[in-house]
């Protein structure tokens, strides 16, 4: 039985823990000179696992269930070793390759769970402030039948990274992040403030891009010239759906909502078509485990993050140059403003909405090669799920305003992943959707928009 | 390739409580959308407040199916005055986007791990089924005709499905043809002019987003009452698939949204059987998953051509449309 030395081993409450291991040896006595229930499964876990490290465990024989997660830094680890123990139960399971473990338990009642620090990589350890020995937690199995027991993990000697050393990380991260969603986001704005149409399907321009590249890497073309190729695409994309779909809707005179619903049909049927041609898996591009750079402090990045901020803010400054000062960029902010007014003063509305279209896809597209690297790879439904974030971003900025958007962008980016330090990381997307709920009822405009387009 | 099968599955899917339960969800999403005009695209958020209501209380807090039923409908009640509050006076699109978005943070809450012990997390919950199969009257053994002959206990889901559908569309048909509703359909054609008459637009929209969440959330307890509740069914593509019925059938209809339904999982059905058996033929040049996906393609694809060039949907008269917008 492991409940003694591993009991033992405790510092602090020596005393009190030695009661309750007392009873819980008592308990096993108990079941086991009566035969029930725990008898079989005890034999199970006492025998040798079949495959080498389970990271399941008597699922089947035990009707209660303990399962966790061990990550660091919302990256699974592997291969470690948790051991649950409680009731005269013992079970040894190893996390799989999402970092997860399942183990059966045949009583409702309070299990230790002890994570062998041994079997961590070099240099991280299990933290937790509160508590003396963190790589050992007590799970009580809930009403549900089931408990759920993370361990956080972090980088160091037994000892935490700084919470500014985090912190900062996850800035840069963000901006990282930001930056992307910030290049879908401006076509986004744009579309929306020419043509009025809330596009459900630039999701699908996003996934696109990162499609496109994939197919060119497909027939052996490097990277580097993928990438530009997939740009292109991207553009052609968004030139035919304007000519295909979205001038004749125009010349029809289809309402604003109508065209709304058109273009979730349009994201669902391209979505799917997607799926139809890379299958429901994870597909990766070339260079996806590029090494990482020691910036200043703990702050991390890969080669491909670098590249990505510098191309990001690069394409950004070229695109805001376009927007201020060219013919059709005045053009374009003319009919942002007021569409009669401008076709009124002589501008080409259909032409200036077809360049936007082209110029939103291609921009759509580098994003989603950007995220492909980013997420890391790529999947039939990546745009959409970033496609929320992006109206998050649109509207925090002001719907219709290009740099509002990019500031928006910049903003949900890293608030997505400096939340994710206080809250749960699989609920960080949802803290910048409450943030976009937050910000229609406090001030529905946006940052940089303006009363009038709340209606 | 077995055809009489094919028919009889298809048959067969016109009284599946998914089909019950979408109707119900498309009758709760005309009265949002086809009655006062709400561009609500969280139906996926009050199907899922529905089934997880239903089923936490049931497992975590003991309580007696029927018990389930009223937590779901109260759950709705709240999640509609807590997404109602801030967004009911802002202009559609925007009314879209956050909906869309409320009914995301409430799904990814239900799939994060942190309440696993309550929501199951990405395993979904299932195995509430006691109470209310303690309280099947019917006695044991399988019952009825050709494609429909079901157990005692399917049987009772989808006596109970029916029995919620029909008290719907009586609620919802008494309901549009009194003052109230309408009011209701004056807000969706011109608020302001409503307004001036003096009503309170503000309450009728927050009464019509209540009782059309309520029932929605019905759908969602219809839907997980057979199997489990599953997080990757309230997804936006839930949302999606309901406004295609809705708008298939007709949006400011009464029975717009049943037939909008039945004819959504017919043609699911009968594309879900038929295609892959066609591959097998050899008819279809693809892979059996393959031809699972192009049903959902043509799902995209009729979404749009509907609300092009039919959108007032099968039922819907033309001088009612709901885009007024």
């Amino acid at each position: 039985m492991e409940i003694t030395p591993m009991i033992a081993g405790r510092a602090r409450s020596a005393g009190q823990r030695f009661v309750v291991s007392l009873l819980a040896g008592l308990v096993a006595v108990l079941a086991l000179l009566l035969g029930v229930g725990v008898g079989p499964a005890m034999a199970e876990s006492t025998d040798p696992p079949s495959s080498e490290q389970p990271s399941e465990v008597g699922l089947d024989e035990n009707p209660f269930r303990v399962s966790g997660n061990v990550k660091l830094n919302s990256e699974p680890l592997a291969g470690v070793h948790i051991t649950v123990t409680g009731g005269g139960y013992t079970a040894d399971v190893y996390t799989d390759a999402e970092g997860q473990w399942r183990v059966g338990v045949p009583e409702k009642e309070t299990y230790t769970v002890i994570l062998d620090e041994q079997t961590l990589p070099e240099g991280i350890a299990v933290i937790d402030e509160a508590d003396e020995t963190p790589n050992e937690k007590e799970a009580e199995i809930g009403p549900s039948g089931r408990v759920t027991m993370n361990f956080f993990i972090g980088r160091g000697e037994r000892n935490t990274v700084s919470f500014f050393d985090q912190l900062v990380e996850r800035l840069v991260n963000g901006l990282n992040f930001g930056l992307m969603l910030g290049l879908a986001a401006i076509g986004l704005s744009l579309v929306f403030g020419t043509t009025g149409i809330s596009n459900f399907a630039h999701a699908e321009m996003v996934t696109f891009g990162a499609v496109a590249a994939l197919f060119f890497v497909g027939f052996d073309i490097p990277i580097w010239a993928a990438i530009p190729l997939a740009i292109a695409a991207s553009a052609a994309f968004g030139l035919t759906l304007d000519a295909g779909l979205w001038r004749p809707l125009r010349r029809r005179g289809v309402g604003v909502v109508q065209l709304m619903i058109v273009s979730i049909g349009l994201s669902l049927a391209v979505r799917y078509v997607f799926q139809f041609f890379i299958g429901g898996g994870t597909e990766q591009l070339p260079g996806n485990d590029s090494p990482t750079i020691q910036l200043f402090g703990a702050v991390q990045l890969s080669v491909i993050d670098l590249v990505s901020m510098g191309l990001s803010v690069l394409v950004i400054v070229a695109f805001s140059l376009w927007l201020l000062y060219t013919r059709m960029g005045k053009a374009t902010r003319a009919i942002s403003d007021n569409p009669s007014l401008a076709a009124a003063s002589g501008i080409d509305v259909d032409g200036v909405v077809r360049v936007v279209w082209v110029v939103a896809a291609a921009l759509a597209g580098l994003a989603g090669v950007l995220y492909a690297y980013y997420r890391p790879g790529i999947r039939w439904d990546m745009g959409a799920q970033i496609l929320l974030l992006l109206f998050a971003a649109v509207t925090l900025g002001g719907l219709g305003t290009a740099f509002g958007a990019l500031i928006g962008a910049i903003i949900v980016g890293v608030l997505t992943e400096v939340s994710s330090l206080w809250i749960p990381a699989d609920l960080r997307f949802a803290a910048a959707l409450v943030v976009l709920i937050l910000i229609l009822l406090l001030r529905p405009q946006g940052i940089l928009g303006r009363r009038s387009r709340i209606g | 390739m077995d055809i009489v099968q094919i028919l009889s599955n298809t048959a067969g899917s016109v009284l599946s409580p998914v089909t019950i339960g979408y109707a119900l969800a498309t009758i709760g999403l005309a009265m949002h959308f086809g009655y006062a005009g709400l561009l609500n695209m969280g139906i996926a958020g009050f199907m899922a407040i529905g089934a997880y209501g239903y089923a936490i209380s049931i497992l975590s807090f003991g309580f007696p199916w029927w018990g389930g039923v009223l937590v779901g409908m109260v759950g709705a009640v709240l999640f509609a005055l807590v997404l109602g509050v801030p967004t009911l006076r802002l202009r559609g699109d925007y009314l879209a986007i956050v909906t869309i978005a409320a009914a995301e943070v409430l799904r990814l809450l239900f799939l994060t791990t942190a309440f696993e012990e309550y929501t199951g997390s990405a395993d979904g919950l299932s195995g509430y089924h006691d109470s209310f199969r303690a309280s099947n009257p019917l006695p044991d053994g399988r019952y009825g005709v050709g494609p429909f002959t079901y157990t005692e206990d399917q049987w009772w889901v989808r006596i109970l499905g029916l029995a919620a559908l029909a008290l719907a569309l009586l609620l919802v048909w008494a309901l549009v043809r009194s003052p109230w509703g309408r009011v209701l359909k004056g807000i969706r054609e011109d608020e302001d002019a409503v307004r001036a008459l003096g009503k309170n637009v503000f309450a009728y929209k927050m009464q019509a987003l209540v009782i059309g969440g309520v029932i929605a959330a019905m759908g969602g307890v219809v839907y997980a009452l057979p199997a489990s509740v599953n997080p990757g069914v309230y997804v936006t593509s839930l949302t999606f698939f309901v406004y295609t019925a809705l708008l298939l059938g007709g949006a400011a209809t009464v029975f717009g949204p049943v037939l909008g339904s039945v004819i959504f999982w017919v043609l699911q059905t009968l594309l879900g059987n038929l295609l892959p058996a066609l591959v097998e033929i050899g008819v279809l040049p693809m892979s059996t998953s393959q031809s699972q996906t192009l049903r959902f393609i043509l799902v995209g694809v009729a979404l749009g051509l509907i609300v092009i060039f039919r959108p007032q949907g099968i039922l819907g008269n033309k001088k009612e449309l709901t885009f007024v917008k």
